[in-house]
């Protein structure tokens, strides 16, 4: 079992037959993806990496019964392929696109209200489901198959935390990078209830850094639901207050939003709070170890 | 991007916001030429000489002055320019000064009272729609408002399908305690503020204060006007208006090599691919008894080239004492980015700090050989807690 994605998955690409777009479609249909073509507005008719190519998503959906698409557009029209991919009734977007302007992201997160397409990212290295399903640009060899849920807004801490996961005699049922943007589709809280609620996933690694709610709000829902054991690491413990730490969305704007605010909450709300980033898989496998003996 | 008062009061009123109306000065030569022109525009009878920096509690650190005589004026500008002004946000070395704003005197006396209000436009995040945040308690630190007298801070949630709409305006005039003329006044500026916002892609509007004046006028003192730098490729006008002089030159340096580099006080430097991961970076850095001395982010392609330009930027900082290289290699490969290391090393030549190198992902141990191999003086590792008990060992030497 597992969340969002898996095997039975027919996933497109937006942004097809571009650098960005050929180079990750192609790992991803190495790593065992169901990828049933791709969108490049003008190309249609075409084939790329054996794959057909259309004109719209609507096309993709209709021919090739697409219904999980990635988009890799770039910036300036990433917005209106995340629209498009809604119109066209798909259900999972995910955007792995840096760098589109937070007026885009309020008009899309807008129109998303009413649709049934759930979005993940933007700027974010997207969802995996170990040894089904890669929708996103993570190192699929990391994510051996297993029952622990990650959730996380960091790229590379994701690999980190599946890396210790599996070194630790676990591994991964689904990992979804939420990305580090002040506007996102899924959030923290999103995740993890779906984690919560799938028979597959036995415990939660819940990754978060400085700026924004995410990770309070998800804390708070975690105490309401306490059903399996969720690890959490906050990133950026010694970032200054008012200075952008790389992601758009991580600076400390008021007392709330610190590491040490975020941490706080979260440990009062049942989460395992690791200092270190370096114990994430240990004290997963410590967690799984208390609740067998329960 | 974070741009000066005088520009961002410039774009506002170029929307019909009503602003303290001021022309710019590098000299106090010009600050007198300034003054004597703002006199005929404005007919004001008295200055403010304002110095124009990117940091906000400039009147606390002596960068704004009232001046009520041209020869006054020429003496407070004659102080600001070339001042290095310490302020509650630019910590203890401050800024050095290189513009002041001689603007116009709006508190003079008149019919009714002044009265100064807060406002600024930002996103809510947790709603994904920004707000218009809004004040009674004008001219002071919105953060000492919040927890004294949060009831005195209001919020006004903007439909993205609609824009704002006139009720809300009108709500906030009358949240304020306005009528008659300056209630009308306000109306339009809020409006015009929200335009200009909308616009412009800006991430951050911040008017403090707003100030109603004697004769019901409603005007921007001050405009603090941030940037979303996703946005800008929309406005190459507004890019143009970026200041690298108020940045710090290393971090500008980075930029120019796609580097994603913040400079901070502590000793131990380090070189990560990934935000998330050198921020947590960092925070490893601190657990082992260190302070980070930078954030940087060489992103996904770590090759040879950028970790040589990127161990050039940390070096420039004498206060480091050691460097830590994390790197998770997924499509890189680690091996690929640990001959970049060597080679980076031997170019640079003599790299007179310990250097720690944390491979791991993709063929992590043939890296770990490579590095191992080199004979330069680099201790390696490839799990993350070694790498931290490697940065205490030679924190402790």
């Amino acid at each position: 079992m597992s969340v969002l994605v898996n095997k039975n998955s027919k996933v497109i690409v937006q942004g097809f037959t571009g650098s960005e777009g050929t180079f990750h479609a192609t790992q991803m249909i190495e790593y065992g993806t169901n990828v049933v073509g791709g969108v490049t507005p003008g190309k249609g008719g075409t084939t790329h990496l054996d794959k057909p190519v259309f004109n719209t998503v609507a096309q993709a959906v209709k021919e090739a019964g697409a219904n999980v698409s990635i988009v890799f557009v770039p910036p300036a029209f990433a917005a209106d392929a995340i629209m498009e991919a809604a119109e066209a009734g798909i259900a999972l977007v995910v955007a792995i696109t840096e760098g589109i302007p937070v007026k885009d992201m309020i008009m899309v997160k807008e129109y998303l209200r009413d649709k049934g397409t759930r979005l993940i990212g933007p700027n974010c290295p997207g969802i995996i489901t170990a040894g089904e399903c890669k929708v996103g640009i993570m190192p699929g060899f990391v994510f051996k198959p297993g029952k622990i849920g990650i959730v996380s807004k960091s790229g590379t801490l994701t690999y980190e935390a599946a890396d210790q996961v599996v070194k630790a005699g676990m591994g991964i049922s689904t990992a979804i990078g939420i990305g580090g943007d002040p506007i996102i589709g899924t959030t923290t809280k999103e995740a993890v209830e779906l984690f919560m609620n799938d028979p597959g996933t036995e415990g939660i690694v819940m990754i978060g850094e400085i700026g924004g709610s995410l990770e309070a709000e998800a804390a708070r829902w975690i105490k309401m639901n306490p059903r399996k054991p969720v690890v959490g690491f906050i990133a950026g413990q010694t970032a200054p207050p008012g200075r952008r730490m790389g992601h758009a969305g991580a600076i400390v704007g008021g007392a709330d939003d610190t590491a040490a605010a975020k941490m706080k909450i979260m440990r009062e709300c049942g989460i395992l709070v690791c200092e270190s980033p370096a114990v994430i898989g240990s004290t997963m496998a410590e967690a799984l170890k208390s609740v067998k003996v329960n | 991007m974070n741009i000066h008062e005088y520009q961002g009061k410039s774009i506002l009123k170029s929307f019909g916001v009503a602003i303290q109306e001021g022309i710019v000065a590098e000299s106090p030569e010009l600050a007198v030429k300034a003054a004597k022109e703002l006199q005929q525009l404005t007919g004001t009878q008295w200055w403010v000489v304002k110095a124009q920096i990117h940091a906000g509690g400039r009147g606390k650190g002596g960068g704004v002055k009232l001046a009520k005589s041209l020869d006054e004026v020429k003496e407070k500008a004659t102080d600001i320019i070339g001042m290095q002004l310490v302020t509650p946000q630019t910590g203890a070395q401050g800024k050095k000064v290189h513009k002041v704003l001689i603007a116009q005197d709006v508190y003079y006396p008149g019919a009714s009272p002044t009265k100064e209000f807060y406002m600024s436009v930002l996103l809510n995040r947790q709603t994904g729609k920004n707000i218009i945040m809004y004040s009674t308690e004008g001219g002071m630190d919105i953060e000492a408002v919040a927890e004294k007298t949060p009831e005195r801070i209001f919020k006004e949630e903007i439909d993205p399908k609609v824009g704002l709409q006139s009720f809300q305006s009108r709500k906030i005039a009358f949240n304020l305690g306005l009528s008659g003329e300056a209630f009308k006044q306000m109306i339009r500026f809020v409006t015009s503020l929200y335009k200009a916002y909308d616009s412009i892609d800006a991430s951050l509007f911040e008017i403090n204060p707003v100030l109603k004046t004697s004769d019901d006028k409603i005007l921007a003192v001050d405009a603090k006007v941030n940037f979303d730098d996703n946005g800008l490729f929309r406005h190459p006008d507004y890019a143009a208006l970026r200041d690298k002089s108020e940045e710090d030159p290393t971090e500008v340096e980075a930029s120019e090599h796609d580097l994603n580099y913040v400079k901070l006080d502590g000793n131990v430097g380090c070189m990560v691919n990934g935000a998330g991961l050198a921020m947590a970076t960092m925070d490893i850095i601190k657990l082992a008894g260190g302070e980070p001395a930078n954030f940087l982010d060489v992103g996904g392609t770590a090759n040879a080239a950028r970790v040589e330009q990127a161990f050039r930027i940390i070096l420039k900082d004498k206060n480091v004492k050691a460097i830590l290289v994390n790197i998770f290699g997924g499509i890189v490969r680690c091996d690929r980015v640990a001959q970049g290391i060597v080679d980076a090393y031997n170019n640079i030549g003599a790299i007179p700090v310990p250097i720690i190198v944390r491979l791991q992902g993709t063929n992590a141990v043939e890296a770990k050989k490579i590095i191992d191999a080199s004979g330069l003086k680099v201790s390696s590792a490839i799990l993350l807690k070694e790498a931290a008990d490697l940065v205490n060992e030679v924190l402790s030497k």
